[in-house]
């Protein structure tokens, strides 16, 4: 089936993204985006020594921006924070094979929400 | 896969009635209007003869229609073809916050032309108050065009109340009636406006055939300079058989438009009430009264247009968002945003439009579907659990 602008990849993480929802007691938690202009995204981390066990997401967005949310939590799980503070919102956009250019930004809300969730793990596990 | 088609403000599927009509003008009618033989002579009769159907619908004369290549093309005849012509009078011309970007563009060129152009804004309701209108005109001001009807809200606005206003003032009248036409009645003879657009595809004609209705007497600096087609009002020889769809059109809509709007309009209520009665959180974009009977704006709270729209489409049920991506953000409905509509629920406003050939079948499944898309984008927002929970 076609979905217009958007790869089957694309169409497949929008139509049944991976790892909806929230955890409890999160290791770390991300929020990036701003609704008023038509995105935003939060993002949950389990950290268990130093790998990223376990994600999960709620996106407000397009279907590009959900996409991406989606094939971003399946990225980094199983990843070092280092590893996952190194992906690129090019990494996510290869990984659904490609973005129309317009929808670009939404995948870089994907790699600011990772930073942002990492950062707030670090503050709550300082040292 | 059952598809459902609810985005008839887009555009209208043709008539079979007339895609009869033009069948013949796609083969031994090939004829050029201009021409004196007789090629020529049988298809400037039917040429003719639609300007007549056409102008026993509207009411006008038939001389004071003129085709054009499209309703956007009509627009730009009116506008620009006053200002050139006025344009020493003048500089200054009134129009609305919420036009088609066929005058809303328009007006943007004539202002890099040294023009001044008023957008006048709406109310929360969408609609255009004749009053802002009234306190607009300035003693430099040319001509006022506003729309009969919004195509994304279908707010139908005060046209007949401004056209007196603009007539009391000694201004010209424009109403871009693209979206009103064979929704609601217009009657050209009581209508105070001087020039009135329409277009053949919003009617169940083609695509690529409009018209601009422009009263007696008045003169228009030309478009499209060319031939002497059209009076010498539009060059270039005519779309046959864009002009021919639009008389069919416009015949059917003359016998047939009463009842077809009244079904319209009970499907659409039916809708309307069934996604109230059903679904939480909406919110209606427009005036409830004062729309046309196929059309209905909604914002689903917590949830963004286009993958509503998406997962719409891929259930096979068409209908529109008004939000467009550019790049860094997703921008809402610029009409919603004059509306004063919040930046948040204008990023989840879809645009229902129904039309001929809609059921209640088709709305008993649509209805079905959007109750099911919307729980499972919300489910995925954190809109809507930042909201939950604070409750
Ligand atoms: C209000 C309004 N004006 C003008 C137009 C343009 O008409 P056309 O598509 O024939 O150029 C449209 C079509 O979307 C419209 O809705
Ligand atoms: S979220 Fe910005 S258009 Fe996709």
């Amino acid at each position: 089936m076609a979905g217009g602008p958007y790869t089957a990849k694309v169409m497949d993480h929008f139509m049944n993204p991976r790892n909806v929802g929230e955890i409890e007691n999160a290791d770390g938690v991300g929020e990036v985006g701003n609704p008023a202009c038509g995105d935003m995204m939060r993002l949950y981390l389990k950290v268990e020594e130093g790998k990223i066990v376990d994600a999960k997401f709620r996106t407000f967005g397009c279907g590009a921006a959900i996409a991406s949310s989606s094939m971003l939590t399946e990225m980094i799980k199983g990843k070092t924070l280092e590893e996952a503070r190194a992906i690129t919102n090019q990494q996510v956009a290869e990984a659904l094979d490609g973005l129309p250019p317009v929808k670009i930004h939404c995948s870089v809300m994907a790699e600011q929400a990772v930073k942002a969730a990492l950062d707030d793990y670090v503050k709550k596990n300082p040292g | 896969m059952r598809q459902v088609y609810l985005d008839h403000n887009a555009t209208t599927p043709v008539h079979p009635e007339v895609k009869k009509a033009v069948a013949p003008f796609l083969a031994e009618q090939f004829g050029n209007p201009s021409s004196i033989h007789w090629a020529g002579r049988e298809v400037r009769r039917e040429v003719e003869d639609a300007r007549q159907e056409i102008a026993a619908f509207f009411g006008c004369q038939p001389l004071e229609v003129v085709f054009t290549s499209s309703g956007t093309e009509s627009d730009n005849l009116a506008i620009k073809g006053v200002a050139y012509r006025k344009g020493n009078a003048g500089k200054h011309i009134v129009t609305t916050a919420v036009e088609h970007p066929a005058i809303m563009n328009t007006g943007k060129f004539l202002e890099a032309q040294g023009f001044r152009v008023t957008y006048v804004p709406v109310n929360r309701q969408g609609i255009v108050e004749a009053d802002t209108v009234r306190k607009a005109i300035t003693k430099d001001t040319v001509l006022v065009s506003v729309m009969h009807a919004n195509n994304e809200t279908g707010c139908i606005m005060p046209v007949a109340e401004i056209g007196r206003i603009a007539r009391e003032a000694g201004v010209l009248m424009h109403t871009d009636a693209v979206q009103a036409t064979g929704k609601i009645p217009i009657d050209w003879k009581t209508l105070p406006v001087d020039m009135l657009t329409f277009s053949g595809h919003k009617v169940n004609g083609l695509k690529g055939a409009g018209g601009l209705i422009v009263r007696k007497g008045i003169e228009l600096e030309s478009v499209i300079h060319g031939g002497h087609q059209e009076r010498g009002r539009r060059g270039g020889t005519e779309n046959v058989v864009g002009i021919v769809a639009m008389g069919k059109a416009f015949s059917l809509l003359r016998q047939g438009m009463p009842e077809e709007v009244r079904e319209t309009r009970r499907l659409r209520d039916k809708f309307e009430k069934a996604l109230f009665d059903r679904i939480p959180e909406i919110v209606l974009n427009g005036h409830p009264t004062d729309r046309l009977p196929n059309t209905v704006n909604l914002s689903f709270r917590f949830v963004e247009g286009e993958a509503l729209l998406l997962n719409l489409d891929m259930m096979g049920i068409a209908c529109s968002s008004g939000s467009a991506c550019t790049s860094g953000s997703v921008e809402a409905s610029p009409i919603l945003l004059a509306m004063g509509a919040d930046p948040v629920d204008a990023q989840g406003a879809l645009r229902f439009s129904l039309g001929r050939g809609n059921t209640d079948a088709d709305i008993d499944y649509v209805v079905d579907a959007i109750e099911a898309v919307v729980d499972k984008l919300r489910a995925m927002s954190p809109l809507f659990h930042r909201e939950a929970k604070a409750r």
